[in-house]
């Protein structure tokens, strides 16, 4: 069991190196010769006006918000999909198969009083516009 | 006969069973990671050319040409190029996360991989080998955990620069990557609900031994496939680096390798998603019509076989991205967010209600996993498909840009088009 995310580990040590080695050997490789134009930034060609580090719109974080509320759905949603079969057969499965006449509406009934809780609130947030982008 | 069988095969795909000892593990991992990740290098450099050869061919021109035969050096030309390049640095940018950025969504994109299978196990004379980087138990989990870890490359990338229009690219790029993680999460669970476990081998032989998941689940396939592309900023949905609006988006101010890690990290990211949308719907290394290749005795012939059904379809996917590139035109922002948030995520929460009853109901009528089994659920989702389109959609989102035009305008335009002297012979 412990040797089951070596791989991981292993592969992530792999990659890591490879971008540092990438990024290193363009760095050696290439001629530095930086002027002041090409330091500044690039809006077209036309001298930059401004600063980047402005106020952006609301909308994004709004979006942020409503990924964290739904992605939370969704990581529920992910291990009673995994374990359905389980939940919807009153008896334990025998083969990975519910035995006949043994089926319970137990898992269905419990996720769709939970998934009613949630449509309720993107029903909410629907009504509220805040997933109207204009 | 099909069920009882998986026991036996799960046996055998299991990754505790193979009685590998611990070193054999460790060095066949390395072999297989240093192959997967010189194929996903050596092909997203081939993928390069292939998107230019593809887009002269669509546009009817001919493409680079002149490095090698027909172009076939370019993508060399192009990473010695960018290896050799002055690298610029901004005045404003913050530099730290300027340079930790194009690592950022390297990384990611470059362990996605590593929990897709490829092909059936090889059997050694050390044992039974998995034909996957890390066969790990959590499977699709760890895609899901990984693969949401590139936006932070990008969003870092955008905002480090310091200049107005990356800022921009990483934010609409960040919230679309978000938006459509959510749909995409959520028609992955469809198939989850039929295979029963979240293990990629699993949902393979559940596959093999009842349907492909794409006439079993067409519509989890088709959110799926959406946002997929969404996921990868491709087209229709790279608003993130919409030229018109946005010069290049969040790597504007990259150059030289800084601005490759990048481009690799997009195009592994479209083969990753490729080898997914083929894993989860098109039955992975799966031969269609036969359980000959799924179960022991294992052997090299079958290894190689399985391993280039998988690369035929995860290549006809990576095709099909380029296809759509110079079919579809761009989303507006505004069209891409009501399109994640309230078109996909309702539907793919419905999609799984109605799922999970069927398969009760299917439960209930003592159906069990087979060819009826996926004959029933290929006619639900037909039927699911043509309501989604027809009905729901009623010509106003997938449709081309006269549904959204009154009827008696439409054909005053096409009366005036056909008066103009520029009209087509031969109408449409």
């Amino acid at each position: 069991m412990s040797r089951t995310y070596l791989p991981v580990l292993l592969l992530m040590g792999f990659v890591v190196f490879n971008a540092i080695l990438m990024i290193g050997l363009s760095h050696l490789t290439m001629r530095s010769r930086p002027t002041p134009v090409k330091q500044s930034a690039y809006e077209s060609g036309i001298p930059a006006l401004g600063e980047a580090r402005e106020r952006f719109s609301v909308k994004f974080y709004m979006v942020a918000m409503l990924f964290i509320i739904f992605d939370i759905e969704t990581v529920f949603l992910i291990p009673w999909g995994a374990y359905f079969r389980n939940l919807s057969c009153a008896v334990p499965l025998t083969n990975g198969l519910c035995p006949s006449g043994q089926v319970s509406m137990f898992g269905l009934v419990e996720m769709l009083v939970f998934m009613a809780i949630l449509i309720v609130g993107l029903v909410y947030v629907w009504k509220k516009g805040a997933l109207q982008w204009d | 006969m099909t069920w009882s069988l998986v026991l036996g095969l799960l046996q055998v795909a299991d990754p505790q069973a193979p009685p590998v000892s611990t070193s054999v593990f460790v060095i066949a991992t390395v072999i297989k990671m240093i192959i997967v990740f010189t194929v996903l290098m050596v092909g997203v450099a081939l993928l390069t050319l292939a998107e230019r050869k593809i887009s002269a061919w669509i546009q009817d021109r001919h493409g680079p040409n002149r490095v090698g035969w027909h172009g076939l050096l370019q993508p060399a030309a192009d990473g010695v190029k960018n290896i050799m390049k002055e690298e610029t640095y901004p005045d404003a940018a913050y530099k730290p996360l300027f340079i930790m950025a194009p690592a950022l969504a390297f990384i990611p994109a470059m362990l996605t991989f590593a929990v897709i299978p490829f092909a059936s196990p090889l059997p050694t004379s050390k044992g039974l080998i998995e034909m996957v980087v890390a066969p790990l138990p959590i499977g699709f989990l760890y895609i899901l955990a990984i693969a949401s870890l590139g936006v932070y490359g990008i969003v870092l990338a955008g905002w480090s620069s310091n200049n107005k229009y990356s800022l921009l690219g990483g934010l609409r790029s960040s919230a679309q990557m978000v938006s459509y993680e959510i749909s995409m999460g959520l028609s992955t669970v469809a198939v989850l609900l039929v295979a029963g476990n979240v293990a990629l081998n699993d949902i393979i032989w559940q596959q093999a031994t009842t349907v492909w998941n794409f006439f079993g689940l067409t519509v989890a396939f088709i959110i799926f496939l959406i946002a997929a592309f969404a996921e990868t900023n491709r087209l229709p949905f790279d608003l993130p680096e919409a030229e018109s609006e946005l010069i290049a988006g969040y790597h504007m101010e990259y150059s030289a390798m800084k601005f490759s890690l990048f481009f690799i990290a997009e195009y592994s990211n479209m083969v990753t998603a490729s080898a997914l949308l083929v894993t989860l719907f098109f039955g992975g290394w799966d031969i269609p019509f036969t359980l000959w290749d799924n179960l022991a005795p294992w052997s090299i012939g079958k290894t190689l076989l399985t391993g280039l059904f998988f690369a035929v379809k995860v290549l006809f996917f990576l095709f099909f991205y380029m296809w759509i590139r110079w079919t579809l035109p761009r989303f507006r922002y505004d069209q891409l967010m009501s399109l994640g948030w309230r078109v996909l995520l309702p539907v793919a929460l419905v999609y799984i209600v109605i799922i999970a009853g069927t398969l009760l109901i299917l439960d209930l009528l003592g159906i069990r996993p087979g060819a009826l089994y996926g004959l029933i659920l290929g006619i639900l989702n037909l039927v699911l498909a043509g309501v989604l389109f027809l009905i729901l959609d009623s010509g106003r989102i997938i449709s081309p840009a006269s549904g959204r035009v009154e009827a008696d305008q439409l054909r005053r335009l096409r009366a005036m088009r056909s008066r103009s002297p520029l009209a087509a012979p031969g109408g449409d």
